[in-house]
């Protein structure tokens, strides 16, 4: 009896001091915390990024900046849970179209439009103003945004010239193709592809699509006319596909490889090109093997080819917009933050560490990195942005995509059934 | 799991069996013991049991992205795109896949083990660890350390292959050979396990009964037929129990290793729940694939129990 005694009277004792810890720390949070949410994995980001926070927090005594940061593929899959939790991040990554309406129409998110107008307007103004409809759902602006970006190719101009080809020659999808055997003739890799995460090779039928289909053939698609995705322009985007994937293009193990893989095959001249972000050169070295990569002068760019007769432009470019969603309670402060990461001085200190395109005005201008510049300018000078797929159609449609596209190009599955698939799904998401 | 019930005359010294006091004492504290115990492990059980699960049946018959509450109903819509659903098939095919493997393979090799480090040589408790090892592992750890060993340009695979002079294949990579090398990351896994589980049933044999085999003239093989493994019944029966529910729940081996990839080929239905259920916010869906994988797993085990474990 002694014994449950003793017991009872040590859980009363563990009992108050964790009633009593719980207590302190209520109090320590009377000061507002930012529970900020990121995906960033690069050293020298990181650092900034910790600097800014040092600096908004110097500014602004009470406000303290947690980061707490997830892996790429845990984020997408943790976040709906998340998002519902205690545990609810202030702000989080996003990249804008379906995932970020989903979200939105649940009521997790907060409006920042009226943040964006205070002061007259200052924070609007401080930022390009076709960022803000990209985030902006039936009048409401549900993100911040901050940086865009295009998809082209990459090459190894080392093993190009090996080879005998010239990147800067690749004009249409034939030139492509054929540029695609002649390197394989040669001994050579042509491209470095991770289908393990699917999403990298859902670029290839996407940018397909919409040179096959123009931008008139995707909104008529999206609004469900004729044949929607089912139409003869998709099918032919995924017969394209198919034959590419036919050519057998990418690095050995590429339907188990990881983007990251995808990269380091890249970044190690193991495969002399891949379809890729603006901030490939950066990517590239931080993931090769050696940690330092291709040369930046041995990297060229080309933009995705034209298919010749079919409607799309070689400006029409796929390619994100992304920023950073707020909470519903979030502390009114993460909008200041906010303010303050993209305003033109900090955007212009990340961009030059980050090698990404910041949509704060002036700043893509002024951006003097080779290889990012010629993605500024092709986005200066675009016709027509598509949000990645994965991203814009929801996250359902969105996966799809990506399982199809792997599917098409590793000869699982017939254009026509790909395509009738994504329809199929698209067509449940939107009754 | 006492095996020796049946065979052996009960212990000499042993109380006269004393049913009706011991029917008198459970009577008188049986109710203060249902009074006390009972609720909150009813209340546990209620909240923590039967409401999700009721939840989840619910959500089933909703389209529903997991956000707010689900207000689209779409009666046994969920179910029929399961049912046409390509990977679906796929990942039932796997589980019963890795249900066989662990019971041809797997268990045998367990059993032949645990028959080696039961004997008195020189090194047993060494082996008996070391084969232990691999389930004392967390699933995940053992899942990154063999997409290493398979990895086709720097893994142990790829080593073995260049020694040899010839190029490494992508095991993990290639739809057809993604699977087997699973299966043999799952027997690798798991053996330690039913190993153990067979040594503590060699150890309740009575040595007595394998020595009057011995004066009998019995060969090895004959002992191990006609001795050892009925009296190992009840061991087994609980052994490929466990095999087949692990089997059907098998989700943190797979996802390191490929994620149900490459095109699906290595889905089980638990990998499928998540990919197609969770990560793209189908919930409804999910919760479909659930219900399905519940009955699956509830008609298997109760079958089971009745027909194999009833006298266990």
């Amino acid at each position: 009896m002694s014994g449950l005694r003793k017991w009872l009277r040590h859980s009363a004792a563990v009992a108050v001091s964790i009633a009593a810890l719980a207590a302190t720390s209520a109090t320590a949070s009377a000061d507002t915390t930012i529970k900020w949410l990121h995906l960033e994995n690069q050293e020298p980001v990181l650092e900034l990024w910790n600097q800014i926070v040092d600096e908004y927090e110097q500014a602004n005594p009470g406000v303290t900046i947690d980061m707490q940061f997830l892996e790429n593929q845990a984020f997408k899959a943790k976040l709906p849970t998340l998002l519902q939790s205690s545990e609810v991040p202030s702000m989080f990554y996003t990249w804008g179209g379906g995932v970020l309406k989903a979200q939105g129409e649940t009521g997790v998110l907060r409006d920042i439009t009226p943040a964006l107008d205070a002061d007259g307007g200052k924070w609007r103004n401080q930022l390009n103003a076709s960022s803000i409809d990209g985030m902006t759902i039936d009048g409401k602006v549900w993100a911040a945004p901050t940086q865009t970006g295009v998809v082209s190719f990459f090459y190894n101009k080392e093993l190009f010239e090996k080879a005998g080809v010239d990147g800067a020659q690749i004009k249409t999808w034939d030139d492509f193709i054929s540029a695609v055997k002649t390197l394989k003739d040669a001994g050579i890799t042509p491209i470095a592809g991770g289908g393990g995460d699917k999403w990298p090779l859902h670029f290839y039928w996407s940018y397909l699509a919409m040179r096959e289909a123009g931008q008139d053939g995707f909104a008529a698609a999206k609004a469900g006319e004729g044949n929607g995705f089912a139409g003869e322009p998709f099918v032919k985007a995924g017969e394209l596909a198919a034959e590419l994937g036919a050519l057998e293009p990418f690095q050995n193990g590429y339907l188990g490889a990881t983007w990251n893989d995808a990269l380091a095959a890249y970044g190690d001249g193991r495969a002399a090109m891949i379809l890729s972000f603006e901030s490939t050169g950066r990517t590239q070295a931080s993931n090769s093997t050696d940690g330092k990569g291709l040369a930046e002068d041995n990297i060229g760019i080309f933009p995705f080819p034209v298919i010749e007769g079919a409607p799309g432009v070689v400006t029409d470019n796929l390619g994100g917009l992304t920023g950073w969603a707020v909470t519903k309670d979030a502390p009114p402060e993460t909008e200041g933050f906010l303010e303050y990461f993209t305003s033109p001085d900090v955007a212009k200190r990340w961009s030059a560490v980050a090698k990404t395109i910041p949509v704060t005005k002036g700043v893509a201008e002024t951006i003097t990195d080779p290889l990012l510049k010629v993605s500024a300018e092709a986005l200066s000078k675009e016709t027509w942005h598509q949000n990645y797929l994965d991203q814009d159609l929801g996250p359902n449609v969105g996966a799809v995509v990506n399982d199809m596209s792997v599917a098409i190009m590793s000869g699982q599955i017939s254009p026509e059934d790909a395509a009738r698939q994504i329809q199929d799904t698209f067509e449940l998401e939107n009754m | 799991m006492t095996t020796t019930d049946s065979i052996l005359p009960p212990p000499v010294g042993a109380a006269p069996p004393g049913r009706p006091r011991r029917r008198r004492s459970l009577a008188h504290t049986k109710l203060p013991v249902l009074v006390i115990f009972l609720p909150p492990a009813l209340l546990l059980f209620t909240v923590l049991v039967i409401l999700p699960m009721g939840e989840a049946a619910w959500y089933s018959f909703f389209h529903w992205n997991g956000y707010g509450a689900p207000s689209k109903w779409v009666d046994l819509r969920n179910y029929q795109l399961i049912f046409r659903n390509a990977a679906f098939k796929t990942a039932l095919i796997n589980n019963f896949l890795i249900i066989f493997v662990s019971i041809v393979i797997q268990l045998p090799l367990a059993l032949w083990l645990a028959t080696m480090v039961t004997k008195r040589i020189k090194g047993a408790l060494f082996f008996r660890l070391i084969f232990f090892l691999p389930y004392v592992l967390a699933d995940v750890a053992a899942g990154m350390i063999w997409r290493f060993v398979y990895d086709g340009d720097f893994g142990l695979v790829a080593g073995i292959w260049h020694f040899f002079g010839a190029e490494p294949p992508f095991l993990l990579a290639d739809p057809d050979t993604a699977m087997p090398a699973i299966l043999a990351v799952v027997v690798w896994k798991y053996f330690g396990f039913h190993m153990m589980l067979f040594i503590a049933g060699l150890q309740a044999i009575d040595r007595s009964i394998l020595e009057a085999a011995d004066v009998d003239g019995a060969t090895g093989w004959q002992k191990f037929r006609l001795v050892t493994l009925p009296m190992l019944g009840s061991t087994v029966r609980l052994s490929v129990f466990f095999a087949v529910i692990g089997s059907l729940q098998l989700f943190d081996l797979i996802m390191p290793l490929t994620g149900g990839g490459p095109s699906n080929s290595t889905q089980t239905m638990v990998t499928f729940l998540y990919n197609f259920g969770v990560t793209r916010m189908q919930v409804g869906f999910g919760s479909a694939v659930g219900v399905i994988l519940f009955v699956i797993c509830v008609t298997l085990a109760f079958g089971y129990k009745r027909i194999f474990m009833k006298n266990d």
